[in-house]
């Protein structure tokens, strides 16, 4: 029998990134608010301590941080003529759980996107004209301009304490950061992080090439730092147990690291652990959400009533909740229309791994935004018209981990095992070296997220079915870019190299970025998407939707800080707009 | 403000007995407040998940267990019932209502020198809290301690009467600072060694002392082991925020620190730390480091490069605000090692504050090093980038082990 | 690398029921965290009670107030102690010690599967969570799908392991005279191997390619994993490759370009520098 538990002002699904940014600003505005995390509770020094995180076994190969499958899942198939069958064990992307989410295990890459970005299909028809876009291509302006997010980009910088060089200020190109950023209204609040050598190497071969090269923004702090939260973090130390793994001395922001300790201290506040949110709960109109009814490990059904219904849970999961609340119309792709669903994206990941003779990489010493990248090939900031394809994205020489169960690199042709197998290994760990691209996936008609009609999870809800493959479009950006990437690599003086540019199909079996996108996407027309530019459903006014979701499709960077950019803006207007008059921001 | 509105109803049940003091007088009820943090009597007085100054708080003492009783004005389980007369007795000379005597868990011993004003402004405040029913057993010491008259020949041998006198020749903020040291603050109650008895061993006062699994340090000048290698202001922010750029709070001072401390004023704290820093220390804070060539100190380098390193750093001096700066800690030098071994093999989490939220927490090595390993570390921390104390052998590991296991706090 | 991964502990549920406050909420027992900081004043006579909580990760099902801290707080890797198969049969045992050797052979630089301890680290993970696919999706119904749905068989890597090395045995002993695996000289060993890893060589009850890919999966995991797992002895394998283990700290040398890093490695248990040498 469900408990009815006395109302809340809001209520807010998942306490990641953006759940924990939502409830730190609501709860300022005086709002009491309550936090239900399916997962545990996450510290540093009790969860992910110095003295066992470093353990490669247990992190990476094991999946310990993880959502187990078996808690819940999705089903995967390549296109409609397939069945879909579940994803046993992740693959492609892991899927975060506990207080911090994904946060805790980021690599802590903090990419703003362009301004282009924002306004995708009006730009490039405008550049190239209608016909370049492949028909099926259903990619779609944001609805909100980078303008209108860039003091919600600096303001979850300087939440993190970011570590980078500023590349425009105030439209000020600056010597030394990205010349493609869009404008920004001051520098990084904290200086760049020292580089490794492989960093260096690629950054000269870079610059003799005539490209932009530039320190990655960095999560991971290059000095100790004090937000405004007055939450201090510490120093990274490069120990290489980064993206996958927590960590261990408060120096990769996260909502343990930066939020958090701020947020438990409110007396509005109170987060509820081990908790499952099976359903958003909706009047008798279906206009208004009434709270969410969840779940806890005693199998205890309870219903929070709340004013406002903040959805901040994984991307995946978000999508799956709508479903299963039946909140907006299911996209149908054999029609085209309904939204919950559409436009679902990933990213499109390649590398070139290089051998060098002579050279000692030390690439154990990483820190997972650590790196010198250019941008010369990300968005539209390189001329399409000749090359047949749409879409771009950032390479670079990441140094954010070697360690030796996955980072044991052998040259091409090398035996999987055995006596040269092992004599390579031992060669090359120290000199080689491995470079990446970090490529835009754009969204299509064929690709797209609905419930899967033979699955169900341990609650007996239908599972999500991902339908997805890799387009024409986004190989052939691949393959460019990873023959750019490969000059670079050329140029630093291996004896050897081997490319390998994304190929299709795509496959749940291989990691590709945990940057899983759209699905339930923000827009200016409800035909189209789900939420307006303000996050806030078109269908339930009082539900907001935050993370990736809202994204209508992927560009060349990761996407955390372009997510806590959205969460800042759309707490903003919750707080400023919506409080004050409740209803939809934007007239449908 | 809650205690003016339960002032109001408080009047309409005033009985005979209190007609003494003007219970609307708001300034006098905000001095004792004041003065009830001062003295911390939250501290011992509140039971975590209970209601404020509703006692049910079990205190360990060497001789067993005493529960703290309920100081809310309810007038049957809590002492509502006083009068003004009984409460001052029962703060400046160890007496209850009927005659019994107090143990001096409840620091009568140095709440003695607080001034009668200043007793009956804490009494002013307490009569306006929320009165809570809760009957509370106090005594749950086992024989003979239970018999609370032995306590009079105790008082004979370990208790001073009488408030503070100012010292002539030290300066008003001197004064202050011994007043509340001395008196409100009992420092010494948990920072004075005891003799075998329970009381002060008075010519080593404040130079520290071990209770409850901790040694809490030493708060002279002294320049190794005391506050003398601290800035006044280092000392005021650490007490205000748990924090300084060299150190952090943890156990049962961050009770204090929450409590008590971050709540006062800056002049008081000020007061407090110029007092202590003007204490006498026994030496002149040089001491003879364990040679380098030590067997411990070359094993406890390399347990430190892997395990300490990636927070303390290399060179010991921590990160300002986060990580203690473990060279030229008094707290690691400490004659007594306790703490450096508990928090090396239990963690420990720093206090939290609203000025310092983060709280950063030290994990557990405990699993993970051996009694060699933690003696080498140990030895290691206290003697290196000028450091200088006693070594730590793998027995006083083990022991401490085999006491800690008993605890759970 | 195959796509057979699992993960290792299945995140623990508290046990009991707790208690229940005055708005039907659940509080952990006896330590609603609202308020206070941890108590430091203990009855010494509810250690037991208080033991059962202080020594999981001290999490919380409500939390309000202050950060959740316990002593000896978290969940650390539980050390493989040497010792009898704990899952392997003697003769299973002795097959996969062949293999891995064959696998990663021995030569003069460095210790091969088996002395590195690679059977060993497979018969524990077998033994434990990994073994029995905890915590993966394995509810049905199982089909084939294609090679980009990745694994789709209710079968355990456990009883991967037990099926295949039936067959294997069976095969070998049919096509080499009654010789097991083990009893093979090693350049036969290595064709087998090849024969598996190609798909040449047809198991009966198990798909060799399969446990090819599994096998070669586990062995490198046990060669490279943290020693604390039974395999990786001694961190040989890290000394192979100049890999410096379970560090955190490398400030000082980052900007050291093109320089060898001159520490030996570390496991999370340590390495023999810890030891004080005897006197």
């Amino acid at each position: 029998m469900t408990r009815k538990l006395p109302a809340t002002d809001v209520v807010i699904v998942g306490l990641g990134w953006t759940g924990s940014i939502l409830a730190h600003e609501l709860t300022g505005a005086g709002l009491s608010v309550v936090a239900i995390e399916r997962g545990p509770w996450r510290d540093t020094a009790t969860d992910f301590p110095t003295t066992y995180a470093q353990d490669e076994l247990r992190y990476h190969i094991r999946h310990d941080l993880f959502l187990r499958p078996a808690q819940e899942t999705m089903t995967f198939r390549n296109n409609a003529s397939q069945t879909a069958l579940p994803i046993r064990t992740w693959g492609a992307f892991m899927p975060p759980n506990g207080a911090g989410g994904g946060g805790v295990h980021w690599n802590a890459q903090t990419w703003r996107f362009l301004p282009t970005d924002f306004v995708l299909r009006t730009h490039l028809t405008q550049r190239y004209g209608a016909k370049f876009l492949p028909e099926d291509m259903t990619i779609q302006d944001w609805g909100v301009t980078y303008d209108e997010l860039e003091p919600h980009y600096d303001k979850f910088e300087y939440l993190c304490g970011t570590s980078g060089k500023a590349g425009n200020v105030k439209g000020q190109k600056q010597e030394g950061g990205n010349p493609f950023e869009g404008p920004r209204s001051r520098e990084y609040p904290t200086p760049p992080q020292k580089q490794p050598y492989g960093p260096t190497l690629f950054a000269q071969a870079a610059k003799e090439m005539g490209y932009s090269p530039f320190p990655q923004p960095s999560g991971n702090l290059s000095q100790a730092y004090t937000n405004p939260l007055g939450v201090t973090l510490g120093p990274c130390t490069f120990c290489g147990f980064c993206e996958w793994f927590g960590c261990g001395n408060y120096s990769k922001a996260s909502p343990q690291t930066t939020i958090l300790p701020s947020l438990i201290r409110r007396p509005n506040f109170e987060a509820r652990t081990n908790c499952e949110v099976m359903r958003i709960n909706l009047d008798k109109s279906g206009k208004r959400a009434t709270g969410v009814t969840y779940v806890d490990t005693s199998d205890q059904e309870w219903e929070q009533p709340a004013d406002l219904v903040l959805l901040c849970a994984f991307q995946l999961f978000n999508v799956h909740l709508l479903l299963v609340s039946g909140i907006g119309k299911p996209y149908d792709p054999s029609r085209g229309d309904g939204v919950i669903g559409r436009n679902f994206s990933h990213q499109v990941t390649s590398n070139v791994n290089a051998f060098f003779d002579g050279k000692n990489f030390n690439p154990f010493i990483a820190s997972g935004a650590i790196g010198m990248c250019i941008d010369n090939f990300n968005g539209d900031n390189f001329d399409h018209g000749p090359l047949g394809f749409v879409g771009g994205g950032y390479m670079g020489a990441v140094q954010t981990s070697a360690r030796p169960i996955v980072g044991t690199m052998t040259p091409p042709g090398t035996p999987r095992w055995g006596a040269a197998w092992k004599k390579a290994a031992a060669e090359n760990y120290l000199s080689s070296y491995q470079v990446v691209t970090h490529g835009s996936c754009y969204t299509y008609r064929d690709v797209y997220c609905d419930l899967d009609p033979t699955y169900t999870d341990r609650l007996g809800r239908k599972l999500m079915r991902i339908t997805f493959d890799f387009h024409e479009n986004e190989l052939k950006m691949s393959q460019y870019l990873t023959d750019r990437l490969a000059e670079i690599a050329q140029k630093m003086g291996p004896r050897q190299i081997a490319k390998r540019p994304r190929t299709g199909p795509y496959t749940i079996t291989e990691y590709q970025t945990t940057h899983v996108c759209g699905g339930a996407i923000m827009g200016t027309d409800p035909k189209t998407s789900a939420l307006n530019r303000y996050l806030q459903s078109w269908d339930v006014p009082n539900l907001f939707v935050m993370g990736a979701t809202a994204f209508p499709q992927n560009a060349g960077y990761n996407p955390t800080d372009t997510v806590c950019a959205l969460a800042y803006w759309a707490a903003d207007a919750i707080v400023n707009q919506y409080q004050r008059s409740p209803g939809a921001l934007v007239p449908i | 403000m809650r205690s003016g509105a339960a002032c109001l109803l408080l009047l309409l049940g005033t009985s005979a007995a209190h007609a003494a003091a003007d219970k609307q007088a708001f300034e006098e009820i905000t001095r004792g407040r004041y003065l009830a943090i001062a003295g911390d009597c939250a501290g011992c007085h509140s039971a975590p998940g209970g209601a404020p100054y509703a006692g049910g708080l079990p205190i360990e003492t060497p001789f067993g267990t005493l529960v703290s009783p309920n100081i809310t004005p309810d007038r049957e389980t809590g002492i509502g019932g006083w009068t003004d007369d009984e409460f001052v007795n029962a703060m400046q000379n160890g007496i209850g209502p009927g005659g019994e005597h107090l143990y001096p868990a409840m620091p009568y011993t140095y709440y003695t020198k607080t001034t009668r004003e200043d007793v009956l402004a804490i009494r002013a405040y307490l009569e306006t809290v929320e009165p809570v029913h809760n009957e509370v057993k106090v005594n749950q010491l086992p024989f003979p301690f239970d018999v609370r008259a032995s306590m009079a020949g105790w008082n004979e041998l370990y208790f001073k009467p009488g408030t503070f006198e100012s010292v002539a020749g030290k300066s008003d903020e001197w004064n202050r600072g011994a007043y509340l040291v001395e008196g409100l603050g009992h420092c010494g109650l948990c920072h004075t060694a005891k003799n075998a008895a329970g009381g002060d061993e008075t010519s080593r006062a404040l130079q520290g002392s071990a209770l409850q699994g901790w040694y809490a340090p030493n708060l002279t000048g002294d320049p190794r082991a005391g506050l003398g290698s601290w800035s006044l202001e280092e000392v005021v922010a650490y007490l205000k925020t748990g924090h300084n750029d060299v150190s952090a709070a943890t156990g049962p001072m961050s009770d204090v620190i929450v409590h008590s401390t971050s709540q006062m004023t800056d002049a008081d704290l000020r007061a407090i730390v110029v007092y202590l820093k003007d204490q006498p220390a026994p030496g002149d804070g040089s001491a003879k480091a364990v040679s380098g060539e030590d067997r411990m100190m070359g094993a406890g380098e390399a347990v430190y490069l892997d395990n300490c390193a990636a927070c303390h750093t290399r060179a010991g001096i921590g990160i300002p605000q986060l990580f203690p700066a473990l060279k030229g800690s008094p707290s690691v030098q400490s004659a007594d090692p306790a703490s450096l071994i508990r928090v090396v093999l239990r963690g420990a989490q720093s206090v939290a504050t609203d000025p310092a939220p983060t709280g950063p927490a030290m994990p557990a090595l405990g699993w993970k090093l051996s009694d060699d390993e933690v003696a080498a570390v140990v030895t290691y921390i206290r003697n290196s980038w000028g450091n200088a104390a006693s070594p730590v052998l793998a027995s006083d590991v083990a022991s401490a082990r085999q006491r800690l296991s008993q605890r759970t706090d | 690398m195959a796509a057979t991964d699992g993960h290792f502990q299945y995140q623990s549920w508290p046990q009991e029921e707790p208690p229940v406050d005055k708005n039907g909420m659940e509080t952990t027992s006896g330590r609603r965290l609202s308020g206070s900081g941890p108590s430091r004043r203990v009855l010494l006579a509810t250690t037991a009670m208080w033991l059962l909580f202080s020594t999981t990760s001290a999490r919380a099902l409500i939390v309000k107030g202050n950060l959740p801290w316990a002593p000896n707080a978290g969940a650390p890797p539980t050390p493989v102690h040497p010792g009898p198969w704990v899952y392997f049969t003697p003769a299973e045992g002795a097959a996969i010690e062949a293999l891995v050797d064959r696998l990663i052979p021995p030569d003069p630089q460095t210790p091969g599967g088996k002395d590195a301890g690679c059977a060993v680290f497979i018969d524990r993970q077998l033994a434990g969570p990994y073994g029995n696919a905890q915590g993966l999706y394995m509810r049905g119904p199982f089909a084939d799908g294609t090679p980009e749905q990745g694994l789709q068989s209710p079968v355990t890597p456990a009883e991967r392991y037990r099926q295949s090395l039936a067959a294997f045995d069976k095969y070998c002993r049919a096509t080499y005279a009654g010789k097991s695996f083990a009893e093979l000289p090693d350049d036969q060993k290595d064709n087998v191997i090849s024969g598996l890893e190609q798909g040449s060589i047809m198991l009966d009850g198990a798909n060799g390619q399969v446990f090819f890919e599994q096998l070669l999966t586990n062995t490198q995991e046990g060669f490279f994993a943290d020693p604390v797992y039974g395999g990786n002895r001694d961190m040989v394998g890290w000394k192979m490759i100049g890999f410096p283990g379970a560090r955190y700290d490398y400030r000082d040398w980052v900007e050291r370009h093109n320089e060898r890093y001159p520490l030996p490695p570390v496991g999370i248990t340590g390495r023999p520098e810890w030891a004080p040498k005897p006197t």
